[in-house]
């Protein structure tokens, strides 16, 4: 079933019963040529592109609870290529990319909204980073505008530009950066996937992970043993449990980061505002919430919920930099449990184990990259080699110390990203 | 979260310091090699449930806490000072 302008018309004439469920329901069959583990964003995109792009539709997606219910949809939606190391910078420039035509590729509404994304400094050293920032991003082909005083408050004229702490210098204005509804994009994959003959499994837990003579050969589930050579994880979040049915640890620790929304409010924030300095952005969907969170919480959790010390931390910025904030009413928090990697940056690299491919560490940036992550992960599953664009997550660069790809700067050290 | 230092008594969570994961009570030789190396540094188990992590409690005595909680309630079951957990195990 397409969806068209012409089909909404037909369906509102004849009483809406053309419509049908978006992606089949099937069982598991007892084998296939691979296995992607996680139904959310990036395992969903993995299964589109190994199907699209390199004609693998004999897999199957397990999803232990139901599309769209991780990650994928506790995220803040936004999308952006602002990076500014090698590795990262190309990376989600190709992501961007993708994003841009995902909308008529995958024929699905997934709100893609490119309003601006805008970071704020507050200091002469600040602005000097951002100029070398955006010079980064302008040699990598994506865009960047430095913004002063004058040009920020041309676009936020609500900002509290002269806080005694934090006065605004400028800002550095991302145009392409933006947002997109989180659950479409994971509901349009699945669809995408689908149609092109993937099985979605939901409610299918993955319990172990099945290797003979040092390579997978399938797996255990909730549903019965599935087989398969191929192996894709795609679970961040939970990736220390899935790779310990594999034998094996990883460098991740799972931490829990809060996001937070309004009641729904006219429209007022027009861009996604990112005010490093407070740990605190902010955009609005189009439901009119607004939506916006902070920092980890900084230690280990796996609660799908946060702290107050946090809650109160990320309000405090809010008031800090737009004290019209303050007449809005928080509606509702939640956390998302993120795999934490030392240098911040994810993995996306074959493991250990034969035919067992690893795609984690996502750290708070996962959902810019999901189709990204899907289109250079469905190559190195196919191909067993990585993508031109995606070279640099490597699992051994924590081992050797070769290739770290710390984009904040602070160390490549667990509880420091 | 409140956790209870072992000398001050339950305070809020802001005054500590969080390291993580305890592995520091079984810091290996410095000539154990690479791989024990990169285990010790990087490698995690990650646990959802019961964990036992270092904290410092550094708004108060600076004393080292090992902190045994549940990742997934965060419940905190048991609160020692490293000193003494790293003699009990010697």
């Amino acid at each position: 079933m397409r969806f068209s302008g012409l089909r909404i018309l037909k369906e509102g004439l004849t009483g809406n019963k053309g419509w049908g469920a978006h992606w089949r329901d099937p069982d598991p069959k007892s084998d296939y040529d691979a296995i992607i583990i996680g139904g959310g964003g990036h395992g969903l995109s993995t299964a589109y592109y190994l199907a699209k792009n390199h004609g693998l539709t004999n897999i199957a997606v397990l999803e232990k609870g139901y599309v769209g219910g991780g990650n994928v949809g506790r995220n803040t939606t936004i999308v952006r290529a602002n990076y500014f190391l090698n590795g990262n910078s190309e990376f989600y420039s190709h992501s961007l990319k993708l994003w841009e035509g995902l909308e008529k590729d995958l024929n699905y509404n997934i709100m893609h909204s490119q309003r601006g994304l805008i970071n704020l400094f507050h200091s002469d050293g600040q602005r000097d980073a951002f100029v070398r920032r955006g010079n980064a991003m302008v040699n990598q082909g994506d865009d960047a505008i430095l913004l002063d005083r004058e040009g920020v408050r041309k676009h936020l004229p609500y900002l509290d530009f002269d806080n005694v702490r934090f006065p605004i210098y400028g800002g550095l204005l991302h145009p392409r950066g933006g947002t997109a509804r989180h659950d479409a994009v994971a509901w349009g994959f699945a669809r995408g996937a689908d149609m092109r003959g993937v099985d979605i499994i939901q409610n299918c837990e993955v319990t172990g992970i099945d290797i003979e003579n040092g390579a997978v050969i399938g797996v255990q589930t909730t549903r019965g043993a599935i087989k398969a050579k191929k192996i894709g994880m795609t679970v961040a979040g939970r990736s220390g449990q899935i790779a310990a049915m594999a034998g094996m640890r990883l460098p991740i620790e799972s931490h829990v980061l809060q996001a937070f929304v309004t009641e729904g409010l006219k429209p007022v924030i027009d861009h996604v505002i990112s005010f490093g300095m407070g740990h605190f952005y902010i955009s609005q969907s189009d439901k009119g919430g607004l939506v916006f969170g902070g920092d980890l919480d900084f230690y280990a959790s796996y609660a799908s919920r946060g702290n107050l010390p946090m809650k109160e931390h990320v309000m405090e910025a809010g008031m800090t930099l737009m004290p019209m904030i303050g007449e809005a009413k928080v509606l509702r928090s939640w956390g998302g449990i993120m795999d934490m990697t030392p240098d911040g940056s994810p993995i996306i690299d074959k493991s250990p184990v034969e035919g067992l491919y690893i795609n984690a560490g996502w750290c708070y940036g996962g959902f810019k990259a999901v189709p990204g992550s899907g289109s250079v992960f469905s190559h190195l599953i196919a191909t067993d080699q990585h993508h031109s664009e995606a070279t640099g997550f490597k699992l051994d660069r924590f081992r050797t110390g070769v290739g770290i790809i710390d984009e904040e700067g602070t160390g490549s050290q667990h509880n420091l990203h | 979260m409140r956790l209870k230092c072992p000398l001050c008594g339950e305070r809020d969570r802001r005054e500590f310091y969080y390291v993580g994961d305890a592995v520091a009570l079984a810091r290996p030789d410095p000539d154990a090699g690479i791989s024990a190396w990169d285990d010790y540094v990087h490698n995690r188990d990650n646990p959802a449930g019961i964990t036992r992590d270092l904290w410092q409690h550094e708004a108060g005595c600076a004393a080292w806490v090992v902190v045994t909680r549940n990742t997934v309630s965060h419940e905190v079951l048991d609160t020692a000072l490293a000193s003494d957990v790293k003699r009990a195990m010697s």
